[in-house]
């Protein structure tokens, strides 16, 4: 091997100015472009090839029995399948919206819900105090090493009409729901127990008027109880994931920050407002991004437990994508709704970078 | 940094040279062949995939019999594969170019398969075409071309369990014969944890009361949409009477998976399903005895929906020749007689169908013909628009029957025009 690969990199820009060195400094740009290379072309290759492939379907009629790519039988349409999904009334827009809505209020119980149990878990198998530390922390992880296929069959069983968790809820007198059948909105079934509304029978405003295909009362019915179902399962078994990236990043909280902390006289509510949290904020970001991210990209779990049923109530847009492809044989329309998703991704980690930027004033970086 | 062009322009090359390679491979990859594909030669051994969706061990196992016996009689070499989800599997093989040769066709993915292409369309290398079910033939025929051959046949037939049935007090002259017998003796049957009626809430088992009632989703040659009928009303209004009664249940309601599990189990004293349902009885439920009838007559008089698959041979095949071959191997009278002893599936072949049924007059409720039997929806594109169907059949308890098929006819005619 030649001696300037092995030489280190140039400390400054002045050395660099020197016409010998500079050659050199070219070829070690070389060098390291081919030290990259192979991850550089296996990403291009399987990553952003197939993402321009797909771009590219997304603007065809293809119907994945043809070379998508050589002109002929799969027709161009330019924004069709965007304007399906997106204006056009029908029933590709209203499951479109349908999945959207599942999925935002997944996103909105289970990246709040996941954050704070996960949290929760870290401060406490943190505790010096506390004895079989390792054990709690080997309990807690394991749903996360557990396959989500496995888990969620087990869960089929646990919460069918006459399973396990209605036979427990019999005891105290609960008539549980046939869970995955049920495709009524919790937020209907809780107003309808108070005799507010009848979620049977929508009637009135909120049913007669609706917005990108859906009726109001369909928008506004929470998620059902299948989904809640499913909400609660992925809280289970994504948490311990979490906990362990909290641990994490509470054990390099330097113990001197706590320590001032007690001298000041602060108890346990101050220190975690306003030590403990502060320090976690990077921390706080990575995981509300990650499951953030994770919760829009649902699609094991609906594969498994009913794919869109009850009533399309469990269908999300990553289902639906497959679905439109595989079953319907409609691969652009699929493709459509990936890129779609991607853009909302996209847009709601940006949001939530911005509300979670370090304030004016205490950024010293 | 002053190394800031240089560096640049080595980019510009590397990223270049990555485009070319990426830019390659992807033609290399491209496995699509848009032009006639090669056959290979047609004299000496040759080797087939085979594709199935099996519907259990009995027919995997049948299917398996069936091709070992025509290996040994052609030399040829068949490698037979059981699917886990058939029709993601197919549109994956076809969209990578390299399919099964021989394989299932799903009566709703029919049209689609045809359309684009990736069926090679033998029905006119088939000489006694006319020992076929005119009707099942209809259903893979698309713009005057017959394509595949069906493989087999059920219709739908109200299975009744006999010792439910007799524990209710009632014997054969009570079996119904109209819907009020109907709906009389599944309040009977009901009670003691068991429901007298059990079907999924699939239009492919309820839609026979449409039927029966004198409706359908579309008309006979699929070329008019007729779902918001008040014929169509009626048949579903009838099932959601007797839903309400809570003297018919759907498959969710009592924790089955589907019609035979719930029957099976004793949890329905009677179902609706066709003639895979004896397959699956033998297997899981060897105890349990049972009556097959036929579906009830409605105001229109007799009615029942009739379902089957058909072999396809795929277009980009190598071996197209061997693979027709095969497929008049599997469809002989003999083969088809062998699989319905195997799984009770009946013979699409009339003659086989003769024999079997005669054979085991237990099935003739599966096995009945006529114009009154009313074949798989096929039009492309209605893959969707059934599936949205069911969904709100899913609910059909407290539903409005009439918002449901207007909702269906609208996406109905919609699927139907963008396909035209």
């Amino acid at each position: 091997m030649s001696q300037t690969v092995s030489r280190p990199a140039p400390p400054t820009g002045r050395a660099a100015s020197r016409p010998g060195r500079r050659r050199r400094v070219g070829r070690q740009g070389l060098v390291g472009w081919l030290f990259v290379s192979p991850a550089v072309v296996l990403l291009g290759l399987f990553m952003l090839l197939p993402v321009l492939m797909a771009a590219w379907v997304s603007l065809l009629d293809w119907n994945g029995q043809s070379n998508p790519f050589t002109g002929g039988k799969a027709e161009f349409i330019g924004l069709e399948n965007y304007r399906d999904l997106l204006v056009d009334d029908g029933l590709d827009r209203t499951l479109f919206t349908t999945s959207l809505r599942n999925n935002a209020y997944y996103v909105l119980l289970f990246v709040p819900l996941v954050t704070i149990l996960s949290l929760s878990l870290a401060l406490i198998v943190n505790q010096r105090l506390i004895k079989a530390r390792s054990l709690f922390r080997t309990v807690f992880y394991f749903p996360s090493v557990t396959s989500t296929i496995a888990v969620s069959t087990v869960f089929l069983f646990l919460f069918q009409g006459s399973g396990t968790v209605n036979r427990l809820l019999s005891w105290i007198g609960i008539t549980g729901p046939n869970w995955f059948a049920d495709s009524r909105g919790v937020l209907w079934v809780l107003l309808g127990a108070l005799g507010i509304v009848d979620p049977d029978h929508p009637s009135g405003l909120l049913a007669d008027h609706g917005f990108l295909g859906l009726s109001w009362f369909e928008w506004l019915s929470g998620p059902s109880v299948a989904m809640c179902t499913m909400i609660l399962l992925a809280t289970w078994t994504t948490s311990g994931q979490f906990m362990v990236i909290f641990l994490a990043a509470l054990q390099d909280i330097p113990r001197e920050l706590e320590e001032a902390a007690a001298l000041d006289g602060v108890n346990r509510r101050q220190l975690l407002r306003h030590v403990i949290l502060p320090a976690l904020r990077p921390v706080l970001f990575l995981v509300l991004t990650l499951a953030l991210i994770g919760s829009w990209q649902v699609f094991d779990m609906v594969y498994v437990m009913g794919q869109g049923a009850p009533g399309n109530t469990t269908l999300t847009p990553a289902f639906l994508s497959y679905q439109s492809g595989f079953k319907d044989a409609d691969f652009g329309q699929g493709a459509a709704i990936a890129f779609i998703l991607f853009a909302i991704i996209l847009i709601c980690t940006g949001v939530q970078r911005w509300l979670l930027r370090e304030r004016s004033g205490r950024s010293a970086r | 940094m002053k190394h800031y062009s240089t560096t640049r322009r080595t980019t510009r090359q590397i990223a270049l040279v990555g485009a070319a390679t990426l830019l390659a491979a992807a033609a290399c990859s491209s496995g699509f062949d848009d032009g006639e594909t090669e056959q290979e030669e047609s004299s000496g051994p040759q080797e087939l995939n085979v594709l199935i969706a099996s519907s259990g061990d009995a027919e995997t196992a049948a299917v398996r019999a069936a091709v070992e016996a025509y290996q040994e009689e052609s030399g040829n070499t068949v490698n037979l594969d059981v699917a886990q989800d058939m029709n993601q599997q197919l549109s994956q093989s076809f969209a990578g170019g390299n399919p099964p040769d021989v394989f299932y066709v799903d009566s709703s993915q029919f049209a689609n398969y045809a359309q684009g292409g990736s069926l090679y369309p033998y029905g006119a290398e088939i000489e006694d075409i006319d020992d076929f079910s005119p009707a099942l033939l209809q259903s893979f025929t698309t713009e005057g071309e017959l394509y595949c051959l069906p493989k087999d046949t059920s219709a739908l037939g109200l299975a009744v369990n006999d010792t439910l049935w007799e524990q209710a007090g009632l014997t054969e002259d009570d079996y119904p014969g109209t819907w009020e017998e109907l709906a009389d003796v599944a309040g009977q049957l009901t009670g003691d944890g068991v429901t007298g009626l059990v079907t999924s809430s699939e239009y492919q088992r309820i839609g026979a009361f449409m039927t029966e009632a004198g409706g359908w989703i579309t008309n006979a040659d699929q070329t008019e949409v007729t779902a918001d009928s008040p014929e169509n009303v009626e048949g579903l209004q009838f099932v959601q009477g007797m839903l309400d009664d809570g003297v018919m249940a759907f498959t969710t309601d009592v924790d089955a998976g589907w019609g035979g599990e719930a029957f099976g189990k004793g949890d329905a004293a009677m179902t609706v399903e066709g003639g895979w349902l004896a397959g699956a009885m033998a297997a899981d439920y060897p105890d349990v005895e049972y009556t097959v009838l036929p579906m009830p007559e409605g105001p229109a008089g007799p009615g029942t929906l009739a379902y089957t698959n058909c072999w396809g041979v795929a277009q980009d095949s190598a071996h197209r020749a061997a693979a027709v071959d095969l497929v008049r191997f599997l469809t002989q009278g003999d083969q088809q007689i062998a699989m319905g002893e195997a799984f009770g599936a009946i013979p699409s072949r009339l003659s086989a169908a003769e024999e079997y049924l005669a054979a085991h007059p237990e099935e003739a409720a599966w096995g009945v013909t006529g114009d009154w039997v009313q074949g798989p929806v096929t039009a492309a594109g209605f893959d969707r628009v059934l599936g949205q169907f069911n969904t709100d059949l899913e609910s059909l308890r407290t539903a409005d029957v009439s918002e449901i098929l207007a909702d269906l006819q609208t996406n109905a005619e919609a699927a139907l025009e963008e396909n035209q």
